[in-house]
């Protein structure tokens, strides 16, 4: 459903971050990108989420080719994924509740087709009873959640997570961990980008991308 | 692919642990574009004093122009006869002759002969009360209403009445009604022309908030284009915003405007009662803004809302392929 050919990219005049980046990511697969802070794993994440075009080579998204894509095809392609961003990018004057609820929201849907949906979500990622305040006096760990509910709440087929055990205890990462298995098991395509080792062997199934220096190493 | 519905209860770890508790209604419909805010609610104060000013103006155009026609017909209406006394000249016969002529001419429905002390009276505003007018050659008038679109041939009746009556004039007070015209036209031009410049202030003011509010929540149309949300989704959002804005704004201002000639109007008609104000409401017309008046400051209202809504569309879309 992804596919990288040869992608080259540099922020304006800066050096190349990533080089030569060839892989690709199947449906229902589950893979960790990782590699030391700074290796462009964010920059990775953001290129198959198109917030960056490549400076050089081919990206492929579900049959799609991104160079000169259509905003029509563009966000359609975008309401198959779910991202987690590393600063979990809540709207802050939204209630939790609403945050989880935008990416239905955003498809036009009414609110009382999807509040069941949502609350259920809610409750099941802990935040029950913190479904109505506001981001800012949500607790790190708070926030992780429901930046993770909203990138689940659509059912997306490729899951994009930046560092989502970042800001919590080992034992919430493991129940997230857990999160994320069981949603690949219905089918969800999942990539954690993450420096947390203890983390990734407690999946040892899944796949490694290791970046290093600009290059992907692809360990299956 | 599998079509298997992800179900979070078949695999709960947090579940069991959150209480079943009927939920407080969830009101879902807060607005994607944060509403209160310094930039906007500056925006709404900006669109509230443009709209009183292009009001005040389109109001006071109004009153100019009611004012100017009534006076003009009234003025119209009437026609004036001058006799000028001299030494050795019966006046009264003279005035006599005069109204009896006027009375036969067509066109005129009745005329009044001033006396002697009404006409004096028609002096004190120019020269004060106390004055011994005996000593005052004062002219003496006779004034003719005029039948309601059939003017007289004034003409005629200027021939006949130099012949008749020596040093008698004739005033039709045309000069000053076209005069008055061509005045009034000018005002009302001109607060046209400045509702015009003062709508367009507010198109502007509305371009720069909206780029404003566009980049200042530039992270919002980040995250809504990465959950899957379109640009006309978007463009959307900011424009209901916007238009919520501006009507917000031209509402305040144009109720204050309404106010403010409520008041006014108020205020005149407590002064009528004293001399000096019916004088005031001779030349001017009462100050109280007809129906007229106020659908034309709903009418700006209306317009400085549809104002913001098209401008803030202009610049969303811009901006939003800026970012695109
Ligand atoms: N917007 C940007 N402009 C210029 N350089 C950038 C930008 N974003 C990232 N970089 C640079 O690109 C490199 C890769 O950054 P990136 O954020 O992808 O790393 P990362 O692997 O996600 O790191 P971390 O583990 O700390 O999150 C870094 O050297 C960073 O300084
Ligand atoms: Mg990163």
């Amino acid at each position: 459903m992804v596919r990288f050919e040869n992608v080259g990219l540099r922020y304006g005049m800066g050096p190349e971050v990533l080089r030569d980046i060839s892989f690709s990511i199947e449906p229902q697969s589950f893979q960790f990108l990782t590699g030391p802070s700074g290796a462009g794993k964010t920059t990775l994440l953001r290129l198959i989420l198109l917030s960056l075009r490549p400076t050089r080579g081919l990206i492929n998204l579900f049959g799609h080719d991104v160079a000169g894509i259509e905003k029509d095809t563009l966000t359609a392609l975008r309401r198959r994924m779910g991202v987690v961003f590393q600063d979990f990018r809540l709207l802050e004057h939204l209630t939790t509740y609403e945050n989880v609820a935008l990416p239905l929201r955003v498809q036009g849907r009414e609110e009382a087709s999807y509040r069941a949906e949502v609350v259920e979500l809610l409750r099941w990622v802990g935040l029950g009873e913190r479904m109505h305040v506001l981001p800012p006096v949500l607790s790190g760990g708070e926030k992780q959640r429901a930046a993770i509910a909203r990138a689940l709440i659509a059912q997306p087929q490729l899951l994009l997570a930046d560092e989502p055990t970042g800001n919590v205890d080992p034992s919430l990462a493991r129940r997230l961990l857990r999160l994320f298995v069981e949603l690949n098991k219905t089918g969800t395509a999942i990539v954690i980008a993450t420096h947390d080792i203890a983390l990734m062997e407690q999946f040892d199934a899944a796949r490694r991308l290791v970046l290093g220096e600009g290059r992907l190493y692809v360990y299956d | 692919m599998t079509d298997t519905r992800f179900d979070p209860q078949a695999s709960s770890d947090w579940a069991t642990a959150e209480p079943e508790a009927p939920q407080p209604a969830l009101g879902g419909s807060q607005p994607l574009v944060p509403a209160a805010s310094i930039a906007g609610r500056a925006l709404v104060t900006v669109i509230a004093i443009m709209t009183f000013l292009a009001a005040l103006t389109a109001g006071a155009a109004q009153l100019v122009a009611e004012a100017s026609s009534g006076w003009r017909s009234s003025v119209a209406r009437e026609v004036t006869i001058q006799i000028r006394p001299s030494p050795g000249r019966d006046i009264e016969a003279d005035l006599a002759k005069a109204a009896a002529l006027a009375k036969a001419a067509p066109g005129v429905a009745d005329i009044r002969v001033y006396t002697k002390a009404e006409s004096e009276r028609l002096l004190e505003p120019w020269l004060g009360t106390g004055l011994n007018f005996d000593e005052l050659p004062v002219p003496r008038v006779v004034i003719l209403r005029l039948e309601a679109g059939n003017r007289p041939d004034f003409a005629a009746l200027r021939k006949a009445l130099t012949e008749t009556v020596r040093g008698a004039t004739l005033d039709d007070h045309r000069i000053w009604i076209d005069r008055l015209g061509v005045m009034a036209n000018t005002l009302v031009v001109l607060g046209i022309g400045v509702t015009i410049l003062v709508l367009a202030a507010t198109g502007l003011a509305v371009v720069f908030a909206t780029s404003g509010a566009m980049s200042g929540n530039r992270e919002i149309v980040e995250v809504l284009h990465f959950v899957g949300a379109s640009d006309d989704y978007i463009a959307r959002e900011f424009q209901r915003h916007f238009l919520q804005l501006g009507l917000k704004g031209g509402l305040i201002g144009g109720i204050c405007a309404i106010v403010f000639f409520l008041g006014a109007g108020a205020l005149s008609s407590s002064f009528v009662a004293t001399p000096g104000g019916s004088q005031i409401e001779a030349l001017f017309g009462t100050v109280a803004l007809g129906i007229g008046g106020f659908v034309a400051i709903g009418a700006i209202v209306a317009v400085v809302a549809g104002v913001t809504a098209v401008v803030s569309r202009v610049t969303v879309r811009r901006t939003l392929r800026e970012i695109g």
